[in-house]
């Protein structure tokens, strides 16, 4: 039980600290330009990582599975222009879908 | 009318945030299950999904310890995948205002969904955008906490119902207009890559802060 609440603690601890040094070292104020050069890439460079690693990332491993059927369903709703809530719910339901057939 | 402007932006986040908040309610309830199978008492799951609002982490330290792991393991495992919040948080450091305590509470509604939805086409950040749908996410990620810990595991797996994958489209479809320039668009393929080469050999969470190199891509001439 001890052991529990100190990883609580210490977790909890670390995540507020890493997403408030930014705003609280940084904010408020213009960067200088080379350093914007760079935040400015930071979005795309993270939204690729996040899309990969929650698509087929796994423990220590890269699993194709449903998942990657429910992207390429995601990229179709894309290029047809569909609004953000049809890209995620088709994702999800073919995902599902492929799961339940499989 | 600033004013009506400034409160239909926090309802805007707030409003697009919601179908992506549901399935993170519906993981947040299996968090708790994971947690409780780990050890965890109830009121230990729900602190920590109000102190840390951060999924991968809170189910690496819940499984870490319920597979025999230490303390140790657990919290650097947890720290390693949040991590990418101190990126992530200098992207939109210009747009916290007011004291330090303020930015310290409002920065904690920066999730990985949050801040996707906040980003303009111009390349800035939406703080209203971020806080709104910040506030929604939090509520649906604590209370499916609290839900999971009362009801346990009568929901069953959410990767049934697919929920896996709306995250995945959710940044995809948050990508795809950040892509419009050279430099944007060689700096997401060379994320990309570094997160996909390395998910066999890192830690979960290292892919991720590793794949931020690819901004210096920004002192390039592309």
């Amino acid at each position: 039980m001890t052991t529990v609440w100190i990883v609580v603690a210490l977790v909890g601890a670390a995540t507020v600290a890493c997403k408030a040094a930014g705003p609280i070292l940084l904010g408020g104020r213009q960067l200088p330009s080379p350093l914007n050069a760079v935040l400015l890439l930071l979005a795309p460079a993270l939204l690729a990582a996040l899309v990969i690693t929650q698509a087929v990332g796994a423990e220590r491993e890269i699993v194709l599975d449903a998942r990657l059927l429910g992207l390429g369903a995601a990229v179709i709703a894309l290029i047809l222009r569909a609004p953000l809530i049809a890209v995620i719910v088709v994702a999800a339901a073919v995902t599902a879908l492929a799961r339940a057939v499989g | 009318m600033t004013g009506s402007r400034t409160e239909s932006r926090y309802r805007d986040g707030a409003r697009r945030i919601v179908p992506i908040a549901v399935a993170g309610g519906v993981f947040a309830a299996s968090f708790a299950v994971l947690a409780h199978a780990s050890g965890f008492g109830a009121s230990a799951a729900v602190v920590m999904s109000a102190t840390t609002f951060g999924g991968s982490a809170q189910f690496a330290a819940a499984s870490i310890l319920g597979s025999g792991g230490g303390i140790a393991a657990a919290a650097t495992a947890a720290a390693l995948l949040n991590a990418r919040y101190v990126p992530i948080g200098a992207t939109v450091a210009g747009e916290f205002e007011g004291n330090p305590l303020r930015r310290l509470l409002e920065a904690q509604l920066i999730v990985d969904e949050s801040w996707a939805l906040s980003r303009t086409s111009e390349g800035r950040h939406d703080r209203r955008i971020l806080l709104g749908a910040g506030m929604v996410m939090y509520c649906t990620w604590v209370g499916g906490t609290t839900l999971g810990a009362l009801v346990g595991d009568r929901l069953g797996d959410p990767n049934r119902y697919g929920l896996d994958a709306a995250f995945p489209a959710l940044f995809l479809a948050l990508l795809v207009p950040q892509v419009r320039t050279r430099r944007a668009l060689a700096a997401a393929l060379g994320g990309g890559a570094i997160a996909l080469v390395l998910i066999p050999f890192a830690p979960a969470g290292v892919p991720i802060v590793a794949a931020t190199a690819a901004c210096f891509l920004g002192w390039t001439r592309l």
